[in-house]
């Protein structure tokens, strides 16, 4: 269970986060908004790469904010990029060990581990082939590995569909739907895309301009007025 | 440097093994008999610039980060080193570890300043702290048989030269023992390549939020790398002290460094290799130059559109060109041998691998 109370971020004069108070229970949870809602800012909260001004992250009774950034990967925090960040130079087993050999976990077990998360994600590929190599959909997919390997405890999602065709979208919101069962993980999705966070999500909460205006079960959060209000920018 | 982050690097580093060997071999044992002394003398400084290469090389191409002050770092080896070989009995070897080990202290300071900085910046840091290094050498100069900490007695008339391993008297014996050192250095980075190292600096090199996501400390991995190129270079100072005798303060100007930079970007920054070719290219070729009578300053201009040849055509570096360039005449070369036999490759009968003929070096 991750507890959010206060939490509030500025840059400058700008406040992306405002305030933000919210429980993420378990399973997968969704996470949208409009550009600039202060999605991703969330997740640089909890990766370590945003000091909040104000307000805390408790993670299953764990102070999040007091960890150092690269700490919190070996606690059990993972995340994919809304700009993909499959490392090029590696081979798709190398990404996903590199996460590994950082984690709890020991050394006995990373082949098996590593292969494993491979075969969770459903890449499809040689274990040695370079990232490089591949396609925008399977290097979602390493990520998607890397975010399930070692033991994860907190995995974030930031847009892991965007730009991938229908069908690919598909494969990934059955992954995705999984991650909790596999890993016994809380996984927190963000996308615009409404049909992968319906599928994936029991519960969705929705940020605009900092502010938390709706949460709750995803079928309704998704009819709310607020929500269709923010979306489509009309004024009430 | 953008370009450089996303090049294709999936043949660098992995020489053919029996090749790598059957040159190795090669080297240590034909080489010192068919080259004149004069020869021998600028092949083991080519041991000792390629080492300075490699660890360059890891700096920029395994983690990406352009330092300007290698010459200065090895310079400081060269110093520790001649200090403990006029102080001390210790065998030579030894020498060359406490070299490598201090300079990697000293090296590591000089890396603090990537841990907030990248690009020009960090360059331009690492700059001004070689050339600080450079001051403080011309001020105290490098040992000469004299006493006290520095070691330096400006009144001496005969001054001793540095002494070599009583097994690597000889210039060619030299050779081998700097080639052997030059091996084990290169073994050294091959082995952090390929692990845990290895992966930390590529994540870092590509994206520092992803490393961080990842779990890995890049403050701890930046050093490191800073660490393992400085002792690396501490150990080339240790046996350049050996190979030329005498040191002082204008071998080693600030200015080198940046033509250091150039050459290991023209050999390839990214792979083992190419640090040979950056050695070759910063001593061999001088040498060679003025073999023939040619003005060795000539080289900064021929180094100055190889750089603007290899950023724009093969910004891999002339390790990765040489060898693909020559496949695909090897290609060319086959095919019009086919034609004159008139007997061209039937429909889908495919032409020699060119990724096993690539990796010919």
């Amino acid at each position: 269970m991750i507890e959010v109370d206060g939490l509030t971020v500025r840059y400058g004069g700008v406040t992306s986060l405002d305030a933000m108070s919210l429980t993420f229970e378990r399973g997968t949870c969704g996470l949208i908004g409009p550009n600039g809602a202060g999605k991703t800012t969330f997740f640089n909260v909890l990766s370590g790469f945003v000091r909040p001004a104000a307000g805390t992250v408790r993670a299953f009774g764990t102070d999040l904010l007091t960890m150092a950034h690269y700490r919190r990967a070996r606690w059990g925090v993972r995340r994919t990029f809304q700009t993909e960040q499959a490392i090029e130079e590696l081979s798709v087993f190398d990404n996903v060990a590199m996460v590994h050999e950082h984690s709890r976990l020991g050394r006995a077990s990373r082949r098996q581990d590593v292969l494993d998360a491979i075969e969770f994600a459903g890449l499809g590929t040689d274990p040695d082939a370079e990232v490089r190599t591949l396609g925008a959909g399977q290097r979602r997919l390493v990520e998607v590995a890397r975010a399930v390997v070692g033991q994860p405890r907190l995995v974030l999602l930031d847009e892991p569909a965007a730009g991938l065709p229908d069908e690919e979208t598909g494969h990934l919101a059955e992954v995705i739907r999984r991650i909790p069962e596999h890993t016994g993980a809380l996984a927190i999705l963000v996308d615009h895309d409404m049909s992968l966070v319906s599928a994936c999500c029991a519960t969705t909460a929705v940020l605009d301009f900092g502010k938390l205006i709706a949460s709750g079960p995803t079928a309704a959060v998704l009819r709310d007025d607020a929500v269709i209000r923010a979306y489509l920018g009309v004024d009430s | 440097m953008r370009r450089l982050k996303s090049l294709q690097f999936k043949h660098l580093a992995r020489p053919k093994p029996a090749i790598t060997a059957v040159l190795l071999l090669f080297v240590l044992l034909a080489l010192p008999q068919l080259m004149s002394l004069y020869y021998v003398d600028t092949m083991t400084q080519v041991a000792v610039y390629s080492m300075v290469a490699l660890a360059l090389g890891v700096l920029v191409g395994r983690v990406g980060l352009v330092s300007l002050g290698q010459v200065a770092v090895l310079a400081v080896g060269a110093w520790v080193a001649a200090r403990l070989l006029f102080a001390t009995g210790q065998p030579y070897l030894l020498i060359v570890l406490e070299a490598g080990l201090v300079t990697m202290i000293a090296g590591t300071a000089i890396g603090l300043p990537a841990l907030r900085l990248r690009g020009l910046y960090l360059a331009l840091i690492t700059l001004m702290l070689a050339g600080g290094i450079t001051v403080v050498l011309a001020t105290v100069n490098f040992p000469n048989g004299g006493h006290g900490f520095l070691g330096y007695n400006g009144s001496l008339v005969h001054i001793p030269p540095i002494r070599r391993p009583s097994f690597a008297a000889s210039d060619p014996a030299y050779f081998r023992f700097a080639v052997i050192i030059a091996i084990a250095m290169f073994a050294l980075v091959l082995a952090h390549v390929k692990t845990r190292p290895g992966r930390a600096w590529a994540a870092i090199r590509q994206s520092e939020p992803a490393a961080l996501a990842a779990g890995i400390n890049t403050t701890l991995y930046k050093l490191w790398a800073f660490a393992l190129a400085s002792f690396i270079t501490g150990v080339a100072g240790g046996v350049l002290a050996g190979a030329i005798h005498y040191l002082y303060s204008i071998g080693f100007p600030t200015q080198d460094s940046i033509t250091l930079l150039a050459v290991v970007l023209m050999g390839g920054a990214y792979s083992l290799w190419g640090a040979v070719v950056a050695g070759l290219l910063y001593q061999f070729l001088p040498s060679l130059l003025n073999n023939w009578g040619v003005s060795a300053d000539w080289l900064t201009i021929l180094f100055g559109i190889g750089v603007l040849q290899v950023l724009t055509t093969a910004p891999a570096g002339l390790a990765d060109q040489v060898p693909r360039d020559l496949a695909r005449l090897y290609r060319l070369l086959y095919r019009l041998l086919g034609r004159l036999r008139g007997s061209r490759p039937r429909e889908g009968e495919p032409a020699p691998d060119p990724e096993t003929a690539e990796r010919v070096p």
